[in-house]
């Protein structure tokens, strides 16, 4: 009978901010896409730790499996990508083909200080600075690494900002 | 006249362009082993007017940290620079040569394989931007060039591009593998992509302002390579940090090394689609970040380390707390390495995958857990101790596979030396204060700061200029110095076992790209 109060002990839990991001979610992402959400996540020049908290939301302290929303493998199947990084020379051909390759309609969620305007390295002879400089950003979140729960807070701000966003594209 | 005058604790050797292979053989046959080669440019500098070549060694082992290293240093002419490469007799500086190729624009004549390494084929030729006269800020047209890599010819023989953007929720690469069936018959990296030009960022900031910066060399060595740079800094001015910062150090040093350790327990796992030992891992990965994170406020510990000292002082709560984390987490390691090693399709794809041979090892410069886990006895914490490593107690372990099993079990066999490391520095932290000033820093003069971290030696270079400034910082980290043999490694192998053998050499990208 302690068994599940015990393995909650040691786990931890999450808070109930958790519930509530579900709740909002569930309620956006009905109306937009279809009960699920379909991430790709996109490097444009990222130092690792932006990829090690978005990983993070894959371990079951996190599991955002649970609210319908999953990483997946080509952004032809994305609906969200999710960028990190500040877009460096080298691998600005690269995000731009990802980007074009991902259907309408699309969001776009810059993760870290990088992706944001190129954090504390800015623009240089190989970085942009910032991944606004090409695509349009439907949620910025600050943070280096901004945690898990930041990072999933972005995406779902993003789903429920997904309505005015796609109408301005079409204007 | 001596080029590196206020050297701090370096021996050099000056050599001319040309005469660089024998003075280089001379310091390998008294046993040196290479570090790095690092270009700087002193053009506008009157006593040197060159660009000066250092190729860096760690000589005296077991030594103390002051005479550890040698440098053969050799000043390039401005009108005319090039010199003789070294790579035939050491191919470990193949890269670092090609890269001072890149970015300066130094000709290594004999360099076997002088391709662009750092700056693609779109970049313009003749144009280096790591010369003082090159603005940080000027960007360049794409150039349509087409890049160019070794091919294997026959019938049957395939091409298989991978990356750089891949499936899984990883940094950029691109691989090009050259198949038969399912074998590789070579595998050709193509790195760099995350290039951000942090070295030419630094360039005339203070050196007190320099810090945060080496900590974005990686997300997940960012202890390490802060340990790095304020210890070239330190050693720069003079200055010795107080006992209790150093055994600090150490702490937030090991809790990296665990939580990169751990979680690689478990990634290695997921390049076999074992998900009972990713999910494990990956928990229990979580749990020592949140202990970071309770420790020191970051989950990565960005931050804790500050020039002259810590930044963040710990609390005999906090150590508890930490203590009983640890002592939580310490037997559900050994629980989750127990399962996955005893399970039969783990032993059938981690056993005699993706071997490193010690010779390899030996040749290509490895660090780190690969070099150990291939028989490379190499640990800077133990080789030239720093911190408080020399008080405290640990062993090296050192395998002689060489094989994705023995790096998966290296992690393990590591990860215990961290427990106790850390248990130690809990039981016999000093007290007194974490911070000395720093009041000023020479001018014209270098140092190195060299640590060991997760993924083996992190090598710094920090010179400063006639203002006391920042005149170049030049990052060397363990990745940089393994890449090559993961292409090594790979050759022979299949390719679905490409990911697994990836995984278990856990190498960063941005680490390497900088």
């Amino acid at each position: 009978m302690l068994g599940p109060l015990r393995k909650r002990w040691n786990l931890g839990h999450l808070t109930e901010a958790d519930e509530h991001l579900e709740r909002r979610l569930k309620a956006a992402s009905c109306r937009l896409f279809g009960r699920s959400l379909h991430v790709r996540h996109v490097d444009s020049g990222s130092c690792n730790g932006c990829e090690f908290e978005a990983m993070a939301l894959l371990n079951p302290l996190y599991d955002m499996q649970r609210f319908g929303l999953d990483f997946v493998a080509s952004p032809r199947h994305a609906d969200l990508l999710l960028v990190t990084g500040g877009v460096t020379r080298n691998l600005e051909q690269a995000v731009v083909r990802t980007f074009e390759a991902t259907p309408l309609p699309k969001l776009l969620v810059a993760v870290g200080a990088c992706a944001l305007d190129g954090g504390m390295i800015g623009p240089t002879y190989a970085n942009r600075g910032g991944v606004d400089k090409l695509f349009p950003v439907t949620v910025y979140v600050p943070g280096c690494p901004p945690s898990p729960m930041d990072i999933l807070d972005g995406m779902v701000t993003a789903v429920e900002r997904a309505e005015e966003w796609d109408s301005q594209k079409r204007t | 006249m001596n080029a590196d005058k206020g050297f701090r604790g370096i021996r050099t050797v000056e050599s001319e362009p040309y005469q660089l292979p024998g003075a280089v053989t001379d310091i390998l046959l008294q046993g040196g082993r290479f570090l790095n080669a690092v270009a700087t440019d002193e053009r506008h500098r009157k006593d040197v007017v060159a660009f000066v070549l250092r190729y860096f060694f760690a000589t005296e082992c077991g030594a103390t940290a002051s005479s550890a290293y040698t440098a053969v240093s050799a000043r390039i002419p401005a009108e005319r620079p090039s010199y003789a490469s070294v790579t035939s007799i050491l191919p470990a500086a193949a890269w670092a040569e090609r890269e001072s190729h890149d970015l300066f624009g130094l000709v290594p004549v004999g360099h076997p394989d002088l391709r662009p390494l750092v700056l693609h084929e779109h970049w313009p030729q003749g144009v280096y931007p790591l010369r003082k006269d090159y603005p940080l800020e000027r960007r360049q047209t794409y150039v349509d060039a087409s890049w160019t890599y070794p091919k294997v010819d026959g019938e049957g023989v395939f091409e298989v591009p991978v990356g750089p953007i891949h499936a899984g929720i990883i940094e950029p690469g691109h691989f090009r593998f050259q198949v038969m069936g399912d074998s590789v018959l070579h595998l050709e990296p193509k790195l760099f992509y995350t290039h951000r030009g942090l070295e030419k960022r630094v360039e005339g900031l203070d050196v007190s302002s320099g810090l945060p910066f080496a900590e974005q060399v990686c997300g997940v060595c960012s202890v390490s390579h802060a340990i790095s740079y304020a210890t070239a800094a330190e050693s720069l001015s003079g200055v010795t940090i107080p006992i209790r910062a150093s055994y600090l150090r150490v702490l937030v040093a090991e809790l990296e090394r665990l939580y990169n350790h751990v979680g690689d327990l478990g990634n290695i796992c997921a390049g076999i689609g074992y998900a009972y030992g990713s999910t494990a891992g990956s928990a229990l990965k979580e749990q020592l970040l949140r202990a970071n994170a309770a420790l020191t406020g970051h989950r990565y510990l960005k931050g804790s380390v500050a020039l002259g000292g810590m930044a963040v002082d710990v609390t005999e709560r906090q150590l508890l707390e930490l203590e009983r984390a640890l002592s939580r987490i310490e037997p559900r390691v050994e629980d989750l390495v127990q399962a996955v090693v005893t399970d039969d399709v783990v032993q059938n794809r981690f056993r005699k995958t993706g071997v490193l041979s010690v010779q390899n090892a030996l040749n290509l410069g490895v660090v780190g857990p690969a070099a150990r886990a291939s028989g490379l006895p190499l640990d800077v914490r133990r080789d030239q101790p720093y911190l408080a490593y020399d008080a405290l107690q640990f062993e090296v372990p050192v395998q002689a596979e060489g094989d994705v099993f023995a790096r998966y079990w290296q992690r393990l066999l590591e990860a215990r030396q961290s427990f106790s490391l850390i248990r130690q520095v809990l039981n016999r932290l000093p007290e007194g204060p974490v911070k000395e000033p720093i009041e000023d820093y020479p001018k014209e003069s270098y140092a190195v700061g060299v640590t060991e971290s997760p993924r083996g030696e992190n090598f710094h270079f920090l010179a400063t200029d006639e203002a006391g400034r920042i005149a170049r910082y030049h990052v060397r980290s363990a990745t940089y110095a393994n890449w090559p043999a993961v292409a090594k490694a790979v050759q022979g192998n299949i390719v679905p076992d490409f990911p697994l053998i990836n995984k278990s050499f856990e190498l960063c990208y941005a680490c390497c790209d900088r």
